[in-house]
C-alpha cells in the first residue's frame, strides 16, 4: 500500500500527546523486547530507536484494542487479528494506566463518538444544535445514525 | 539519526520483518513510497498496513466516497480511482469492489485548494515543507468537487479535537450554570481571493494537549474534564477556535462567489 511517508515522518515530529521510553515487543512469535521511544501523535503511535530521530515505524490506532496484560504491561492489537499483539512494558503500574487510558481514547473514531454524545447532550439541554455555528451540522459523519456503541 | 553506521542486529531484523507487513514484497519498499526521495541510508518506515486495509474496507459508512481522477505525478496522466475518506485517512482503490487500497494519503496537516488544471473540477491537497508532494485530484462534477474539498479540509484529527474541546467547554459552562449564547457575533470577513482560488486550511496551530477524560459509552462523560499538567484552556485556545470559525466562514463565502462566477459564464 502506498502512503505519503514524508508527511507521516513530519507528523512524528509534532508535539506528542504522550511520549516515553518503553520496552516494546513486536507481534511475531519469538520477538525480543527492545527499548523504544514511543510517541503518541493524533491517532498514530510512532516508535523510535532510543538514539534516533527518525521513527522505525508507526501504528494507526483505529479499530484497535488496548489490553492491560500485567500490572505494568499493556498490549495493542487490531480487530482483524486480535491475537497478533504488540506488547509494551512500562516502568510502573501508574505509567501503564496512563498509556492504556490515552491509547483507548486516541482514535479518530473515539473522538467522533465523543463529539456526537456532547452534541446530543447540548441539544437536549438547549434545544439547539451546537454544530450549526460551525456549519457542520449536516455532515454525515456527525449524525446520530452513525453512532456505534 | 539512522546513518551508515547503523549496522546493528536491529537493522537486519528490521529488513527481514517487512515481508510480513507487505503482502506484495516484489514491489519493494522504494517503489511504494510516493513523493520525495528518501536519503540513501534511511530505512522505510513500517506501518500496520493490514490494519489500515481492514479499516479502509470496514462496513461502517465512510465520511466521503467517490471516483476521483488522481494525477500520477507532475507530468503524469490522471488515473481514475475509487476514493474513500475515513477520519484523517484518504484511501484510494482501483475500484469500489477492491479488497485492498492501492494507497492512502494521511491528511493531517494538509491544506486543500482549488487549482487550474487540464482537468475540470480539479483541486489539490498540499502539505507544508520542502519537496512534499502535492496531490492533484479532479472530481466528475462541480458538486462532487465542492463536497470533497469541504470534507477533506475538515478531515484532520486536530480539527475534530478542536470542535470536541469547544463543545466540552460549552457543556462545562452550562453545567456550571453559566448562560452561553448559541454563537459568537460574526466578524467582518475579508473578501475572497480575486483569482478564484481560495485556500482552506486544515492546518491548526499546535495546541498543548488537553486531556479528554471522556470514557467510551453512550452516557456523556462526567465534567469538568481532567486535564494534564501541560494543558491550558485559556484565551489562546478560544482565539484559535474563533479564527478557525472565521476560516470556514471565509471558505463558504469563497465557494459561493466561485459558484456565482461559474454560473455567470454559460
Amino acid at each position: 500500500m502506498r502512503y505519503n511517508e514524508k508527511e507521516l515522518r513530519a507528523l512524528s515530529r509534532q508535539p506528542a500527546e504522550l511520549a516515553a521510553e518503553l520496552g516494546m515487543r513486536g507481534p511475531k512469535k519469538g520477538s525480543v523486547l527492545k527499548r523504544r521511544l514511543v510517541k503518541l501523535v493524533v491517532n498514530f503511535l510512532f516508535y523510535f530507536r532510543t538514539d534516533e530521530a527518525e521513527p522505525i515505524g508507526a501504528l494507526l490506532l483505529e479499530h484497535c484494542r488496548v489490553i492491560k496484560e500485567e500490572p505494568s504491561v499493556f498490549s495493542i492489537s487490531f480487530i482483524e487479528d486480535p491475537e497478533r499483539k504488540y506488547h509494551f512494558e512500562c516502568s510502573s503500574e501508574e505509567q501503564c494506566e496512563q498509556w492504556t487510558e490515552a491509547l483507548r481514547q486516541a482514535s479518530y473514531e473515539f473522538m467522533r463518538k465523543t463529539l456526537i454524545s456532547y452534541r446530543n447532550e447540548i441539544q437536549k439541554m438547549t434545544g439547539k444544535d451546537p454544530l450549526e455555528q460551525f456549519g457542520i451540522s449536516e455532515e454525515a459523519r456527525f449524525q446520530l445514525s452513525s453512532w456505534k456503541v | 539519526m539512522a546513518g551508515p553506521g547503523s549496522h546493528s542486529p536491529d537493522a537486519a531484523e528490521l529488513r527481514s520483518e517487512p515481508r510480513e507487513e507487505h503482502p506484495r514484497p516484489e514491489l519493494g519498499r522504494g517503489q511504494e513510497v510516493s513523493g520525495g526521495r528518501r536519503g540513501p541510508s534511511l530505512a522505510a518506515m513500517k506501518l500496520n498496513e493490514r490494519s489500515l486495509a481492514s479499516y479502509a474496507t470496514c462496513d461502517a459508512p465512510a465520511d466521503n466516497v467517490g471516483f476521483l481522477y488522481k494525477k500520477g505525478g507532475r507530468h503524469a496522466a490522471y488515473h481514475r480511482r475509487w476514493f474513500v475518506l475515513r477520519g484523517n485517512m484518504l484511501f484510494y482503490f482501483e475500484d469500489p469492489a477492491s479488497r485492498e487500497p492501492v494507497g492512502v494519503i494521511v491528511l493531517e496537516g494538509c491544506t486543500v485548494e482549488l487549482v487550474e488544471a487540464s482537468e475540470e473540477f480539479a483541486f489539490a491537497v498540499r502539505f507544508a515543507g520542502a519537496r512534499t508532494r502535492t496531490y492533484v485530484l479532479a472530481a466528475e462534477s462541480q458538486a462532487a468537487m465542492e463536497g470533497w474539498v469541504k470534507a477533506l479540509s475538515r478531515a484532520s484529527f486536530d480539527y475534530l479535537r478542536l470542535v470536541v474541546r469547544e463543545l466540552e467547554q460549552q457543556l462545562a459552562a452550562m453545567r456550571a450554570g453559566g448562560c452561553l449564547g448559541p454563537g459568537r457575533p460574526p466578524r467582518a470577513l475579508p473578501p475572497p481571493k480575486e483569482n478564484g482560488c481560495a485556500v482552506w486550511s486544515a492546518e491548526l496551530p499546535a495546541n498543548p494537549a488537553a486531556a479528554s477524560s471522556s470514557r467510551p459509552g453512550p452516557e456523556p462523560p462526567p465534567l469538568p474534564p481532567r486535564r494534564r499538567a501541560s494543558a491550558s484552556i485559556g484565551p489562546l485556545d478560544v482565539a484559535s477556535f474563533a479564527q478557525l470559525h472565521e476560516w470556514y466562514g471565509q471558505e463558504v463565502r469563497a465557494l459561493r462567489s466561485q459558484w456565482g462566477r461559474s454560473r455567470a459564464q454559460p
